[in-house]
Order: C-alpha cells, then sequence, then structure tokens
C-alpha cells in the first residue's frame, strides 16, 4: 500500500511546541496562519472520580458553575465579553478530567485566557446562580431518563462496571444533585482544582511563543499546594454471563439496545489491534459487519454500530442500535453472532488493510481544522504518546496483524459473558 | 485569503463551482440537486429523502457496499442530506483520491439500480429513522406544528414523510421521482480544496459532459396563503419537560428583509450562522435568555431562521424551567417581543451582531467541507453572491430596519403558538 500523506503535513516534533510551566501546567501549540481564529482546549486532573457517591455529579456541576461568577465578573459580564467578540469558552466534566474548550478570533486570545484562568482560580459560585443552573442539570437529568439511547447507555456502565467507578453516571442522579450545597461546590474546588497535570493546547493563528507566553501570563502563577493525585482505578470485575436488564420508557417508538463488555484501556499494548478489530466490526464503511447484518441485510434499524471507548482506563466495547420495539430480541441475536464470529474466526486479509488505509488516510481530515489539531495534541500529552506520534502513526497501524485483532478481541469480548441493555416502550 | 471561484456549465446544463483552497491536503466534492421535501405530494411524502438513501444501494459499477468501502478506504468520508429544497452529496477525501468520488457521483446520478429487494429492506430502515425522531418530544411537537404553519404549501410536512407514506410508496415511485430529477440539468457540481482548476474542470468535463440531459423538472409548490390568526395547539406526551415553541412566517433569504430578520433573530436568540460544519457559539446574552433564563422561567431558549426558496417561518423554542408554566414563558416572550416592536436596538447590539457573524465565518472557513457547503448551499436558494455579499448586507442593516422586522413579522396573527405538555401534567412538582 503506497501511503499517500505527505509527513510533513502531519504535526511532529518539528511542529509542535511543548513547555511545561514551572507550576506544572504543560502548554502546546502549533500555529496555523491560514487561520484567524485560534482554538484553546485542554484539562485538569480532577473529575467525576473525586465525586463521594452521596454527592454524585458534583465535579461536573462545579465544572458548569465556573462561568458563573468570578471575582472580577459576574455572569452577564463574562459571558458579554466572550459573545461580544464572537468568542466561546465552555467546561465539562468527565470522570478522570475536566475538559474546557474555546475559541476567537485570534486578536482575542488574551481575552480568551485571562477568562479561561478566572474561571479555574477564582469562581465565586454565586446562590442564586448556582440555583438556576441546579435547575438546568435537573431538566437534563429529566431529560436523560426519557432518553431511550441514553439510558441504555448508562445501564449498560451499570451493569459493566458494578462495583468500579465507572458505573457511576459524571452528571449524577437528581437526589444527589439536590443534595449538592454551594458550600459543597466552593470546597470541591478549592480542595481538587488546580494546576498540576493540567494541559492547554493553543492552535491558530498566533505564533507558538506568543502561544506560550500568553498562558504563562494567564496561568503561570497558579499553585495549589494541597492538591491531591488522581485516585487509582480498582480492577473491572469480568462477567461470567450474558446479563440482560431492561428500562421501560413508555410512550417511546424505538427502543435502544446497547450489547457488550470492558474493553481495553489507550495504553494496552493492543490498542491497535482492538482499535482495528473494533473498525472491521462495527465501523468501516457503513458501520462494518455490524452494520452489514443490523441495517444493510436485516433492515432493522437506522443505526447499528460498535465502538470502543479506549481512556485512561477499561471503557467499554460495545454495540449500540435503535430498532423497533417488535424486533429487540431479534437485534440482539444478531449481534451476538457477530460477536462469536469476530472473537472465534481472523478477520479477513482484506478487511484488515482496508481498515488500515481507513485509519491513516483519515489523518488530514482529522487535522484540518485548529480544533482537530488541538484534539490531536491533547491526545499526545494525555497518554504519553510521543511528539513523534502521527509520524510513527502509519507504522503502528500497519504492524497489526489479523491474529492480533483476534487475540486482542478474545480478550475482551465473549458471546456468552456480555451485557444486555435496553430501553424503550 | 479568499480565492476566486471558475464557473461553468457544461452543454447538458450541468452548472459546476470549482474553487481553488490550498491550506490542507484535502478536496470536498459536492453534487447539489433541486429536489426536496418541497417536490413532494401527500401520498408520497418522504420519496425525496428515500431516494436519498437508496443512492447508497448502489449502480452495476459499484454494487451496495463497494462505494462505503471504496471511500472509507481512501480515507474520505462522505454522506448525504435531504432538505426542504434540496439533496445534496459530498464526500471529502484526501486531496490524491478525488477521483472516486468524481467517478461515483458521475456514475449514480444516473446509473442507480433501485433494486426491489433492497427498497423492502431499506423501508424498515427508514421507519426506524422515523420512530427515532418520534422519541423526542421536540420532533413531535414540531411536526404538528408546521402541519399548522402551512395548510397548502409542500413545507408542510416532514422530510421524514408520513408514516402512512412510508408504508406505501413503491420501488416505481422511487425510481420515477429519481429519474424525474437526478439529471445534469437540475444539478449543481462544487469542488474546493487542494486541486489545479485546470485538471479538476477537465475531469469532470470527462466525466459529466456526456449525461444526457432531460427535461428540466418543473418545481411546482402551491403557495400559501396569509394566515389570518393565530394558531394555538397542544401536543402531549409521557415526556416530563414542558416545551413552548412559536413558529412566525418569515421572508425568503433573498428578500431584502432577510438580512435585517438575522439581525433581529440574532439579538432575541443569539446569533446562529451558516456553517454546517464547525463553529457555533454560545448565547447567555441575548434578550430573550436574559427574559427568560435568567428570569428563572425557562432553561434553555433557542431561535432559527432558516434560508429557503418559498416563504418559512421563524421558530423560537423555550424549555420551561420545571417550576413554571407554559402560559408565564408565553407572557413573557410576548413582553420581550413587544419590546423590540416598540423600541429600536441600540446601533451597538447591532454591531455586536455583526461581528458575530465575523467570527462565525472565520470559523466556518477553516474547514474545506464547510466552505465547500457554502458554495452549492446558496445556490439552491439564490446564488453564491448571496453568501459572499452577506457580511456586508448584514453591516448595512440599521436600527429601524431591525424595528420595522419586528413590528411587521412577530405579530400574533401569522404565528403558530404551541406546547408540548407532559400527559401527568405540567408541572411535575
Amino acid at each position: 500500500m503506497k501511503l499517500a500523506i505527505s509527513q510533513s503535513s502531519l504535526p511532529g516534533p518539528d511542529d509542535i511546541t511543548c513547555v511545561e510551566l514551572s507550576n506544572g501546567i504543560t502548554v502546546l501549540a502549533r500555529s496555523n496562519f491560514n487561520s484567524p481564529s485560534v482554538t484553546v482546549s485542554g484539562y485538569l486532573a480532577v473529575g467525576g472520580l473525586f465525586d463521594p457517591d452521596e454527592k454524585l455529579g458534583i465535579g461536573d456541576f462545579v465544572s458548569a458553575a465556573l462561568m458563573r461568577g468570578t471575582e472580577k465578573r459576574d455572569f452577564q459580564g463574562i459571558y458579554q465579553a466572550l459573545e461580544s467578540v464572537g468568542a466561546s469558552l465552555s467546561f465539562s466534566g468527565a470522570t478522570h478530567t475536566t475538559g474546557f474548550g474555546g475559541k476567537s478570533l485570534a486578536e482575542d486570545l488574551p481575552l480568551l485566557l485571562e477568562l479561561l484562568s478566572e474561571g479555574l482560580r477564582q469562581p465565586v459560585f454565586p446562590e442564586q446562580q448556582i440555583e438556576r443552573l441546579r435547575a438546568q442539570l435537573l431538566t437534563g437529568l429529566t431529560l436523560r431518563a426519557q432518553d431511550t439511547r441514553d439510558m441504555a447507555g448508562l445501564t449498560f456502565d451499570q451493569m459493566v462496571y458494578k462495583g468500579h467507578p465507572y458505573s457511576r453516571p459524571e452528571d449524577g442522579y437528581p437526589e444527589t444533585i439536590q443534595s449538592i450545597t454551594r458550600q459543597d461546590l466552593v470546597h470541591f474546588h478549592k480542595k481538587h482544582y488546580g494546576p498540576r497535570g493540567m494541559v492547554v493546547a493553543v492552535v491558530g493563528g498566533v505564533s507558538p511563543e506568543e502561544a506560550v507566553e500568553r498562558v504563562r501570563a494567564a496561568l503561570g502563577g497558579w499553585e495549589n499546594p494541597d492538591q491531591p493525585d488522581p485516585p487509582q482505578l480498582p480492577s473491572v470485575a469480568p462477567l461470567e454471563k450474558v446479563i440482560s436488564q431492561r428500562v421501560e420508557i413508555p410512550g417511546k417508538s424505538q427502543a435502544d439496545i446497547v450489547v457488550g463488555a470492558a474493553g481495553p484501556p489507550r495504553k494496552a499494548e493492543e490498542f491497535f489491534e482492538a482499535a482495528l478489530g473494533n473498525s472491521v466490526f462495527g465501523q468501516f464503511g457503513m458501520m462494518g459487519r455490524i452494520g452489514e447484518a443490523v441495517r444493510e441485510k436485516a433492515g432493522l434499524a437506522y443505526y447499528a454500530f460498535s465502538q470502543m471507548s479506549a481512556g485512561i482506563g477499561p471503557g467499554p466495547w460495545s454495540v449500540s442500535a435503535g430498532v423497533n420495539p417488535d424486533n429487540v430480541e431479534k437485534a440482539i441475536d444478531l449481534i451476538r453472532a457477530e460477536i462469536k464470529r469476530f472473537v472465534t474466526e481472523s478477520v479477513a486479509e482484506d478487511e484488515l488493510s482496508d481498515s488500515k488505509a481507513n485509519f491513516i488516510g483519515r489523518l488530514p481530515l482529522a487535522l484540518e481544522s485548529n480544533g482537530g489539531v488541538a484534539g490531536a495534541l491533547l491526545n499526545l500529552a494525555r497518554y504519553d504518546l510521543g511528539m513523534d506520534y502521527y509520524q510513527r502513526y502509519a507504522g503502528l497501524v500497519e504492524a497489526v496483524s489479523p491474529e492480533g485483532v483476534l487475540a486482542a478481541a478474545s480478550k475482551y469480548l465473549h458471546p456468552d459473558k456480555l451485557a444486555v441493555a435496553v430501553a424503550g416502550p | 485569503m479568499d480565492s476566486p471561484i471558475t464557473e461553468l456549465k457544461l452543454s447538458n446544463g450541468m452548472r459546476v463551482m470549482l474553487k481553488e483552497i490550498h491550506t490542507a491536503p484535502i478536496i470536498s466534492s459536492w453534487v447539489w440537486y433541486r429536489v426536496g421535501s418541497r417536490d413532494e405530494i401527500p401520498g408520497k411524502t418522504g420519496i425525496s429523502h428515500w431516494v436519498e438513501h437508496m443512492q447508497f444501494k448502489g449502480t452495476p459499477q459499484f454494487p451496495g457496499g463497494v462505494l462505503d468501502k471504496a471511500v472509507s478506504r481512501e480515507g474520505g468520508v462522505w454522506n448525504a442530506f435531504t432538505y426542504l429544497d434540496w439533496t445534496t452529496y459530498f464526500e471529502t477525501m484526501p486531496a490524491d483520491k478525488i477521483d472516486l468520488a468524481l467517478r461515483l457521483e458521475a456514475d449514480r446520478m444516473v446509473n442507480s439500480i433501485f433494486d426491489a429487494e433492497e427498497v423492502e429492506s431499506e423501508r424498515t430502515v427508514i421507519i426506524s429513522e422515523r420512530q427515532g425522531s418520534e422519541n423526542q418530544p421536540l420532533f413531535q411537537l414540531g411536526e404538528v406544528m408546521r402541519a399548522a404553519a402551512f395548510r397548502v404549501h409542500p413545507y408542510h410536512h416532514e422530510i421524514l414523510g408520513d408514516m402512512a407514506d412510508l408504508q406505501t410508496i413503491q420501488r416505481d415511485d422511487l425510481y420515477n421521482h429519481y429519474r424525474s430529477y437526478y439529471r445534469p440539468n437540475n444539478a449543481v457540481m462544487v469542488v474546493a480544496g487542494d486541486f489545479e482548476t485546470q485538471a479538476v474542470r477537465e475531469r469532470i468535463e470527462a466525466l459529466y459532459g456526456p449525461l444526457g440531459a432531460g427535461d428540466d423538472p418543473i418545481r411546482p409548490a402551491r403557495p400559501e396563503p396569509p394566515q389570518r390568526g393565530e394558531h394555538r395547539l397542544t401536543v402531549e406526551g409521557s415526556d416530563d419537560t414542558t416545551y413552548v415553541q412559536v413558529l412566525y412566517h418569515s421572508p425568503v433569504a433573498s428578500d431584502p428583509d432577510f438580512f435585517p430578520f438575522i439581525v433581529l433573530d440574532s439579538l432575541l436568540t443569539g446569533p446562529t450562522g451558516l456553517n454546517m460544519f464547525g463553529g457555533g457559539i454560545s448565547n447567555k446574552t441575548s434578550q430573550l435568555y436574559l427574559k427568560l433564563v435568567e428570569g428563572d422561567l425557562a432553561v434553555g431558549v433557542r431561535g432559527s431562521l432558516p434560508v429557503t426558496i418559498d416563504p418559512y417561518v421563524y421558530n423560537i423554542t423555550v424549555t420551561v424551567h420545571p417550576d413554571r408554566t407554559a402560559e408565564e414563558v408565553i407572557t413573557a416572550l410576548d413582553e420581550e417581543i413587544q419590546r423590540v416592536q416598540e423600541t429600536p436596538p441600540t446601533q451597538e447590539a447591532v454591531d455586536r451582531a455583526v461581528k458575530q457573524a465575523r467570527a462565525l465565518f472565520a470559523y466556518g472557513s477553516e474547514s474545506i467541507t464547510n466552505q465547500a457547503f457554502w458554495m452549492g448551499f446558496t445556490e439552491m436558494f439564490d446564488s453564491y453572491d448571496w453568501f459572499t455579499g452577506y457580511l456586508d448586507r448584514l453591516a448595512a442593516v440599521t436600527t429601524d430596519d431591525v424595528q420595522r422586522i419586528a413590528q411587521t413579522y412577530l405579530v400574533p396573527r401569522q404565528r403558530v403558538l404551541g406546547t408540548y405538555l407532559p400527559t401527568n401534567g405540567e408541572v411535575s412538582k
């Protein structure tokens, strides 16, 4: 196979600037002067893992509250400053980290970083805004409870990760969100937010030197000597049989299904084997073999695909489909049959080479926008991939064999050891 | 930053627009057809969207499944969209792979098979797509509201089509629809990205030039008579959240009133922009956000002013606060609309809306796919000049224009006001 992309267009050590500030913040920068705008995104080493069970969702709540008022500006002041120049900035809580993302015209980068810094270091959690935000979060949870896709996913996580932090939804439950006080938010922020482990990527119409200096000016002085280390993840107890659970949501026309188990973490040796296998299984073309079986041949679903969410820990490896309530059992049988085939027979050479070509060929598209490049840079930092990762990437993909895929698939998936979650009428 | 566009018309009537953009090794290729749900009659609703699905099922040269794999193998993405007024197909590929896209679109413009068995298998897929949408309360409400806003004009039905028609449309119906509208003289082709114009031009002429033109499709759409009086309606459902939606009849994109209307929308519900790929911003300082969300009457509000061939509707959608009622929201909404009718906005507010539009343009132009989208999209209801003149025409909007638009269009007798109410009672606590 020919490698079509010129290596020089991929981010690498020559054009990525990576600087660690003295307080532990890593700054990654890459310029793109074709663009009049700039993207700032990154994450902090604080997430839902720190949430106590009875206050589940507090990490997410705090992240959403950072922009509700700071020592310098009130809520409207913050958003007037941002929206008046067409800029945006937001925070979002996840299990391991709290992410942030913003963009503006290049000339407004200082403003963006100033607001990022204010939100992170000087939030004041105004009482009235907190109650308003609480009502919004609770409405979100009401919508979640009536969304078949959300509820199938949530139920699936509870089954696969029983007793493990991944069983917990990071946006919490209505009763836990109700129980969180303003003082809890203040305390959570003071204790857990800090610069250590924070990563900021700046990509767009600004030089890397300027980007680094502006981040340094905005966040270089931040310290939190008491910032805790991230909690250790316990191991996930493997499933011993097929377990099923059904959530009834009256009044719906369609049922959603999630079937699968825990998959590999990103740093697993067999990550590329699993990722390419997953592509053959439920991604490539029109959703791989799963799409072929459930949508194209049986006509059961508008969507049916697999995904492998390898992250810091062992994220789920699952198949999702939305089907008519009468076809739920039929779809589950088809999915299990495909899982059986996937873990007992090697994928064909040509299936694998198709997916390899896709993985390599799609890089330029993924890296087209400032946001895409920023995401790629954060990926390097999050998983210690090395600055030359995107230049080594084609080689890593090419090295995968059908035997390797089979070994990875059968390590994580078994047709008789699965969680099956269904939400529908 | 902006490079010129090369425009040509093939002898069979197909229009072609080419734009070189050398910022990334990518090319995005689109074919736009002048057909959408606007071209459907009762009994055949949803047929344009279903034809779009069938276009992925293969031709003799590229049988079903071959194309998906071919595009994916080259690292490309492809998709298609059916809208009210148009249907479009795109491929964005690594630059040296674009020939595949050019070949496959030329092929399926005329050679799709529409195998009867494939039609049946796709019937259930499309019904499943519709049922997935029916799970959403705003789809249920929106469908009924549109039907109330358009009694005569074909904008009255959902693009997905009515379930009754999805159960009865036959293979030949689909094939005839395809043959009537998929022809070079009813298509606009757009290619943007990292290429040399002359080479792509020659390739397009070779691939598309020989395709025969048919009669120009006739696109009658019965005009909607003026609405005389407010329609109010309620949809009940099992979800526990209350929504309020209001539709005001609005002008077409080519109408001079459209630009001040964009500014009015931006002031009321925040800037929306024209980006299909990448780039919106938050809406926490708009007038309705301040009134409804900061006033603890709602947890969210948004608006949109779609661009269409025939007059359509401006919509505002409010997610009601769990402790409040739809009536409270409607009262506050009306107060705020009355305010913009009585008092023009400040010049500063209008300038701000224009700056926001500029930023949204900058974000959208980062993506070659999005740039190609703009070119074809604007041709469907006006011309690419509409797009290139967009920011200047926004900048020319005066505060009086905005007030006049509010007075002319945001009037109760020209609106449909709808509420989604939880069956178990509006306030759940």
